[in-house]
């Protein structure tokens, strides 16, 4: 697990779906084989409408063009993070388009959970509503060890809450690596 | 200290005598089920983990229903049913029903009833997050991802944390304009589409009582829209009744105590409710039919996990009867035993199918078709400018196709009427 992230925020509302973060048409595609494994990061956040993509202006395709990573690696969300269906396509989706982790004052179980178990991003919750006080583009340091995330652009930091059950699971790098370590599977 | 029939379910299942909600435990799983979208990316980590050779954990335990993508030309939608069948024939899968055969059932929350999976004081995981349909029959049951469904099929386990539960108590006789899709809507409205993250849904009352298992199933399957781990039902006569005819007779029934802890309760007098629509683009988005009257449609659909029971096409059937659609409207049976009692059941010696031909609806084969959008060849699915209204279960932006449509949550009864008139009506003008 990286101790320190940097990169791009790029800023969401409340209640962003699974369905917005990796509209359904496309779960067709294989998630083993790496060349089509792209086309879940090129879809990533494809059904955010327009005027909420990458806040406060909009207007911020996550992925431009034929690309299948993002210049954003650090996505802040509002409330209910990835509510919706259960797709696992949709952390998967970020974390092939270069998320490493997202912060959100709340998560939708079913998300959260696959993105611990199958360690694809770091799921942080804030202390207290962040997507209003940064902008898509600022730089953003994220301290896992201290909780702990400094906006670089205008020098405010934030506390988040840490981990707690879970920390473990996020350290080993995902469920399976976890039961290894913890003897549960061979 | 008493306890919820939520925690006395987990408690059984992770082998211990109570439970204390908030703590994380292992639980012991009775049925994992998965389908084509997230069936084939699970048995692939299932592989990678446990190797190319190894069985599963208890091949009687898995259920696969292919339902997701079946009618469409898409090449990797075909594929994904492939990598199912191959699998269910290296793992020798007493229970997968393959698409193009007899054995094809439709929706797998539904197929799950129908079929004799769901098992009062059992725990069923599901990749779906409707799963927690299931708990109309007094059962654990809640969707999870293909990790968590990969780690199940190796060893039979899965971490829970034991939820808080938020009881919903609707009292009085329903009236004839309501279904149990308006009183969901109505909690959704209440709590939100966070409401009940990481809790469980307790229903109960004599309203509740009064409802099919059909109906239940749809209080149970939206308590997902409230970001709820599960909903449930306490078993009675209506449910016994149910798995007698399905062939279910060896099961627990696990009640609440009268001083249980829950985190919160709720009660409705069914009386003073009236018929709602979650307007676009959330499920919580609440209104009255009355509010939003009028409204012009370009698409109407009856359908789902949700919306697509055989008590949905009786309450749309009998509005529908002698009139015509003035909206495009699909009709799309959940499963395929309901497809066949579309063809068997009647009003005034007109079969349901009939009815609903010759008011102009198009009907299609069973599976989950537009309430998710899905391919591009998908019957129903939403294109851009499109006003829709649906018994589905979530309008987020593009669930349905176009992430430029419009889309309105509503009974089956609100659909059909809205269906007659090319605009969304109130049901009570044609009861």
């Amino acid at each position: 697990m990286e101790k320190k992230i940097i990169g791009k925020a790029y800023i969401l509302g409340d209640n962003i779906d699974t369905d917005q973060i990796i509209p359904a048409e496309h779960l067709v595609y294989s998630t083993s084989d790496p060349e089509e494994l792209k086309k879940y990061g090129h879809y990533a956040l494809s059904s955010v409408p327009i005027e909420k993509a990458g806040l406060p202006e909009g207007g911020n395709q996550f992925i431009v063009g034929d690309n299948y990573q993002s210049e954003y690696s650090v996505v802040i969300g509002g409330s209910n993070f990835g509510c919706g269906s259960s797709r696992e396509h949709a952390p998967l989706a970020l974390q092939t388009a270069g998320v490493k982790v997202v912060i959100a004052e709340s998560y939708a179980r079913i998300f959260y959970r696959n993105s611990v178990d199958g360690g694809f991003v770091i799921p942080y919750e804030s202390q207290s509503k962040l997507n209003d006080k940064i902008k898509t583009g600022d730089v953003i340091e994220v301290d896992v060890v201290a909780n702990k995330i400094t906006n670089q652009t205008d020098g405010r930091s934030y506390q988040l809450n840490p981990l707690g059950d879970v920390f473990e699971i996020v350290e080993a790098g995902g469920l399976f690596a976890f039961a290894r370590t913890a003897g549960m599977i061979s | 200290m008493g306890m919820t029939i939520t925690e006395k379910i987990l408690a059984k299942s992770a082998k211990r005598k109570s439970v204390t909600t908030g703590e994380n435990v292992w639980l012991n799983v009775d049925v994992l089920m998965t389908h084509d979208v997230c069936g084939p990316p699970t048995i692939s980590i299932w592989k990678k983990e446990f190797g190319e050779k190894a069985k599963i954990w208890d091949k009687n335990k898995l259920v696969i229903f292919p339902d997701h993508y079946i009618f469409t030309k898409n090449s990797h939608a075909n594929r994904n049913v492939d990598i199912l069948r191959r699998f269910a024939e290296e793992q020798n899968l007493p229970n997968y029903y393959d698409a193009g055969t007899e054995r094809y059932k439709g929706v797998c929350h539904i197929a799950l009833a129908e079929e004799g999976y769901n098992v009062p004081g059992t725990v069923l995981f599901g990749t779906d997050s409707h799963t927690c349909t299931s708990g109309a029959f007094g059962m654990f049951a809640t969707g999870v991802g293909n990790t968590d469904a990969a780690f199940i099929l190796g060893t039979g386990k899965i971490w829970e944390k034991i939820p808080e539960t938020m009881k919903f108590t609707f009292n009085g006789i329903m009236p004839s304009y309501l279904t149990a899709k308006d009183l969901i809507l109505q909690i959704l409205g209440d709590i939100g589409t966070d409401g009940a993250t990481y809790r469980a849904m307790e229903f109960d009352g004599g309203a509740i009582s009064s409802l099919s298992m059909y109906e239940r199933m749809t209080l149970t399957n939206m308590a997902i829209e409230a970001g709820g781990m599960n909903g449930i039902i306490a078993v009675d006569e209506t449910t016994k009744k149910y798995l007698d005819e399905t062939g279910v007779s060896d099961y627990e029934i696990f009640k609440s105590d009268t001083d249980a802890t829950y985190h919160s309760k709720f009660t409705y007098d069914v009386s003073k409710l009236e018929p709602l629509v979650a307007k676009p683009h959330s499920p919580d988005n609440r209104d009255t039919v009355r509010n939003v009257q009028g409204t012009k449609l370009t698409k109407c659909y009856i359908g789902s996990c949700t919306g697509g029971k055989i008590t949905d096409f009786r309450y749309a059937a009998n509005l529908l009867f002698g009139k015509k659609v003035k909206a495009t409207t699909f009709i799309v049976p959940a499963s395929t035993a309901i497809a066949k009692q579309l063809e068997e059941e009647a009003i005034n010696g007109i079969s349901l199918k009939e009815i609903f031909e010759k008011a102009g609806c198009i009907i299609a084969e069973s599976s989950c078709a537009a309430c998710l959008g899905g391919p591009s060849d998908t019957i129903g699915r939403s294109t851009d400018g499109d006003v829709v209204i649906s018994t589905t279960n979530r309008n987020f932006p593009g669930r349905m196709g176009s992430k430029s449509s419009q889309v309105y949550l509503a009974s089956p009864l609100t659909v059909a009427a809205s269906a007659i008139n090319g605009v969304i009506t109130d049901p009570r003008e044609y009861l």
